[in-house]
C-alpha cells in the first residue's frame, strides 16, 4: 500500500485512541482532507523543485510509536546540554519519556502537548493558539495536523524570563526498522517574557526514520525568543521541519539552524509579523558531506511597517552533498520602512557538491531597505598562500579557512555551552584541530 | 644563506622580474628599495613560494639547496618567513591557535611531535613579553578588526614564534604611524641575530632609520640596478628615484 493511503487509513484508528475536544478533532479531519487532496509534494511544485521526497515516500513505515525502547540515560546523555541546568521534554520513538525529561509548571509551563490538548485548564490557550500559525493549505503541515497529538507545550507567562533553557529532544531508538513520526510543538511567549529553546531530533541507531514536525511559536509584545535547531542526525534519518512564527510588536525571535547531518532535511521556516518594530533573525550553518541533502526554505512576511529581518545562511558542501536555499521576503504595501536583509554564502569543496540558491523578493512598499546577496565559491588562493607561508599545508589551510567562514554564524549563539559544543562539532566536521585557548 | 641567480618571474604572462641576482649571508640585513611597480612585492612573493607567480628562469638557493620546486609550506618549513603587507583576517581562529597550528605543522614536517601545550604557552608568553604584546591580544581572532599597527605587530609576533632563518618584511612600514613603526622595528631588532637574516622590502627609507641594513639594493624595472650601504637609502630619500631610473635607462 502506498504511504499516503496507509496514512489515510490509519487516521481512523488514530482518532479512536486519542481523546481530545471537538475543535481539535475538526482541525484534524480538515487537515486530513487537505492532505488527501494534495498528497506529498512532488518536484513539479516550485517550492520542491530541488528536493525530492520520492525516496522517502516510496517506503513503508510504522506509524504507531512503540513504548519499549529500554534507552538509558547513559545512551543519550551526550545529546543533552548536561553541563548546565535545563528543562527537558524528551521523547523516544514519539513517546514521552518521563525519566529523561525535566518538566515544570512552576511559574511557566514546560510539558506535553498531549496533556495540554486533553486537560481543561489549558483549553483556552489551546483554543487561542493551536493550529493558528500553521499554514492551512500546506500538505505536509496538514499531514502533521491530522495526526497532531504529542510534542512539547511551552507557555511563558507575562514578564517571565525562563532562567533555564528548554531542550526539546526527539530520540529514535531504532527498535522499529522504519518509523514515521509527526511531533507537534506549541510555544507561547507572553508579553515581555523571554525564553531560550533548543530542539533536536536524534537517531540512536541506524534505521529508516522520517520526522515531519510542526512547531508553532507565538511571540507577544516585547518578548524575546531565542531558538536553536541542532540537526546532526545519522545518515539514515530524515527530517521535515515546519516552523511557523507569529510576532507581535517589539518582539525579537531568532532562529539558528545548524544542519550538519541527516539524509534529507527540509526546513520550512516562516515568520509572520503582527505589529511594528519587530526584529526577526534567521541564521543557518550547513556543513554536509557524502550524499546528504539539506533544503532551507524561508519566508519572512513583512506585513507591518518599521520591522526588521536579518537572514544569514552559510553552507559548506563536500563530496556529493546537496544544498538548497530558497529565501522569500514578502513586503506588503503598508509595510513601509521595512529593513530586510538576506545573505546566503556557500563554499563548494568538491566538484560533485551542489547548491541551488534562490532569493525571492516580493516588495510592494516603496520606502524600504531590502537587500540580498548570494555567493558560491571556492577558497581564495591568495588567502591560502598566507596560511601556507606560515607552514600550514594546503589541506589544513583550507580546513582552517572553511572553519573561519563558518564561524561567524556561531557568534550570535547566546548559550555558551551550546556555542562551545557546536564549535567543536564544526571543527570536527571540517577536520580542524582546535587547540587550547590562552 | 639565500642566493638568487638570474631570477625571472611572470604573472599572467607579464614578465615582472627580469634577472635578479642577490646574495644574503647569515647575520645580514638587506633592504630592497624601489619605485612603485619595480617588482619588489613580486620578489618577496616568489621567494616565499606564491604560485600565482611563475618562475620562468633562474635559481633560488637556500643554504645551497635549490628550492625552486618547493611549495610555500615547504619553504616555511625550511625557515623562510614572509611578513605580509596585507595580512589575512581569520575570524574565529585566535592568534594563539593560529600560531600553534603553524608551529606544529612545521614540527610535523620535520618528523617531530606536537609541541607540548605548556611549552607552547611558555614560548608564547616569552615572545609576547619580548615584543611588549598584551596576552589579551593573543586570544583575539587573527587580524579581525586589528588596526594596521596591530596587524604588523602580529606579523612580527608570528616571526618571533616561528624563529625563521630568513625573514622577508614586505612593506611592513606601509600604513603605520611613527609610534607603530618604532614598535615594529624594535621587535625586528630584538629578533635579528648572527644566525638569521632579514630582507626588508620598502618604498621609503624611514623604516631603515630604525632597522639598520648592511646593504641596500635598488630594484627598478625587474632588476637590481644599484647596490650599496645604508648611505644609498639616504641618498634615495633626498633625491627620489628619478636619477636611478635615468641612470639605468
Amino acid at each position: 500500500m502506498e504511504l499516503k493511503e496507509k496514512l489515510l487509513d490509519f487516521h481512523l484508528a488514530f482518532e479512536e485512541q486519542s481523546e481530545v475536544n471537538q475543535t481539535i478533532q475538526s482541525y484534524r479531519s480538515k487537515a486530513l482532507r487537505i492532505f488527501e487532496k494534495k498528497g506529498f509534494p512532488t518536484k513539479k511544485v516550485e517550492a520542491w523543485k530541488y528536493t525530492s521526497l520520492a525516496p522517502l515516500v516510496n517506503k513503508d513505515y510504522a506509524l504507531f510509536p512503540r513504548n519499549d525502547s529500554g534507552i538509558e540515560l547513559k545512551d543519550v546523555k551526550p545529546y543533552f546540554l548536561y553541563e548546565i541546568d535545563t528543562y527537558k521534554v524528551v521523547f523516544i520513538d514519539g513517546v514521552y519519556s518521563p525519566f529523561l525529561s525535566d518538566t515544570t509548571h512552576d511559574g511557566l509551563d514546560v510539558c506535553l502537548l498531549s496533556a495540554a490538548l486533553s486537560k481543561k485548564k489549558y483549553k483556552s490557550t489551546i483554543d487561542k493558539y493551536f493550529n493558528k500559525a500553521a499554514i492551512k493549505d500546506e500538505s505536509l503541515t496538514s499531514l502533521n495536523t491530522a495526526f497532531a497529538k504529542e510534542g512539547a507545550y511551552i507557555y511563558i507567562p507575562r514578564n517571565k524570563v525562563s532562567e533555564k533553557p528548554i531542550e526539546i529532544i526527539h530520540f529514535s531508538s531504532g527498535e522499529q526498522n522504519s518509523l514515521w513520526l509527526q511531533p507537534r510543538n506549541l510555544i507561547v511567549v507572553e508579553e515581555n517574557a523571554q525564553v531560550q529553546i533548543i530542539e533536536r531530533h536524534q537517531s540512536l541507531r541506524k534505521h529508516n526514520i522520517v520526522t515531519n514536525v510542526v512547531t508553532e511559536i507565538f511571540a507577544h509584545k516585547d518578548s524575546l525568543v531565542d531558538y536553536y535547531k541542532i540537526q546532526n542526525d545519522l545518515n539514515s534519518a530524515s527530517l521535515i521541519d515546519n516552523t511557523y512564527i507569529v510576532q507581535e510588536k517589539n518582539s525579537h525571535v531568532s532562529v539558528h539552524t545548524f544542519s550538519f547531518g541527516g539524509k534529507l532535511v527540509r526546513n520550512n521556516l516562516n515568520y509572520f509579523h503582527k505589529g511594528q518594530n519587530i526584529m526577526s533573525t534567521l541564521k543557518g550553518l550547513t556543513i554536509l558531506k557524502g550524499k546528504q541533502h539539506v533544503d532551507h526554505n524561508t519566508l519572512v512576511s513583512h506585513s507591518m511597517p518599521n520591522c526588521e529581518s536579518h537572514q544569514d545562511y552559510k553552507g559548506i558542501y563536500s563530496e556529493q552533498s546537496k544544498g538548497v536555499f530558497n529565501g522569500k521576503i514578502y513586503v506588503d504595501k503598508i509595510a513601509q520602512k521595512t529593513n530586510a536583509f538576506q545573505q546566503n554564502n556557500n563554499i563548494l569543496i568538491d566538484d560533485k557538491a551542489t547548491i541551488n540558491s534562490k532569493p525571492q523578493l516580493e516588495i510592494f512598499a516603496d520606502d524600504v531597505k531590502c537587500s540580498h546577496g548570494c555567493t558560491i565559491g571556492q577558497l581564495d588562493e591568495e588567502t591560502l598562500f598566507y596560511l601556507r607561508s606560515r607552514g600550514i599545508p594546503r589541506k589544513e589551510a583550507k580546513a582552517l579557512l572553511t572553519y573561519a567562514f563558518a564561524n561567524n554564524i556561531l557568534q550570535s549563539v547566546q548559550i555558551n555551552v551550546l556555542k562551545k559544543r557546536i564549535n567543536g562539532q564544526i571543527a570536527e566536521k571540517l577536520g580542524v584541530n582546535l587547540g587550547f585557548d590562552l | 644563506m639565500l642566493t638568487i641567480e638570474n631570477l625571472h618571474a611572470a604573472v599572467d604572462g607579464n614578465l615582472i622580474l627580469k634577472g635578479v641576482d642577490l646574495d644574503v649571508k647569515v647575520g645580514e640585513v638587506h633592504a630592497i628599495m624601489g619605485p612603485n611597480g619595480s617588482g619588489k612585492s613580486t620578489l618577496s612573493s616568489v621567494i616565499a613560494g606564491n604560485e600565482i607567480y611563475e618562475m620562468t628562469k633562474g635559481n633560488i638557493l637556500l643554504n645551497g639547496e635549490d628550492i625552486n620546486e618547493f611549495d610555500a609550506e615547504e619553504r616555511a618549513h625550511k625557515g623562510i618567513f614572509m611578513s605580509f603587507q596585507y595580512p589575512v583576517e581569520i575570524p574565529g581562529v585566535s592568534v594563539t591557535n593560529f600560531i600553534k597550528t603553524a608551529i606544529n605543522s612545521s614540527r610535523k614536517a620535520q618528523g617531530l611531535e606536537d609541541m607540548p601545550a605548556n611549552e607552547m604557552l611558555k614560548k608564547i608568553r616569552q615572545k609576547a613579553e619580548l615584543l611588549e604584546i598584551d596576552t589579551k591580544f593573543l586570544s583575539r581572532s587573527l587580524n579581525e578588526g586589528f588596526s594596521g599597527g596591530e596587524k604588523k605587530r602580529n606579523e612580527i609576533f608570528q616571526m618571533a614564534m616561528l624563529e625563521p632563518k630568513l625573514s622577508i618584511l614586505d612593506e611592513t612600514d606601509s600604513g603605520l604611524d611613527i609610534d607603530a613603526l618604532k614598535i615594529v622595528a624594535n621587535g625586528v631588532n630584538k629578533l635579528r641575530n648572527k644566525d638569521n637574516a632579514v630582507i626588508i622590502i620598502t618604498h621609503y627609507q624611514r623604516l631603515l632609520n630604525y632597522i639598520s641594513p648592511d646593504f641596500v639594493h635598488v630594484l627598478h624595472n625587474g632588476k637590481i640596478v644599484k647596490s650599496g650601504t645604508k648611505d644609498l637609502a639616504h641618498e634615495l630619500e633626498a633625491k627620489g628615484y628619478d636619477w636611478i631610473k635615468q641612470e639605468s635607462n
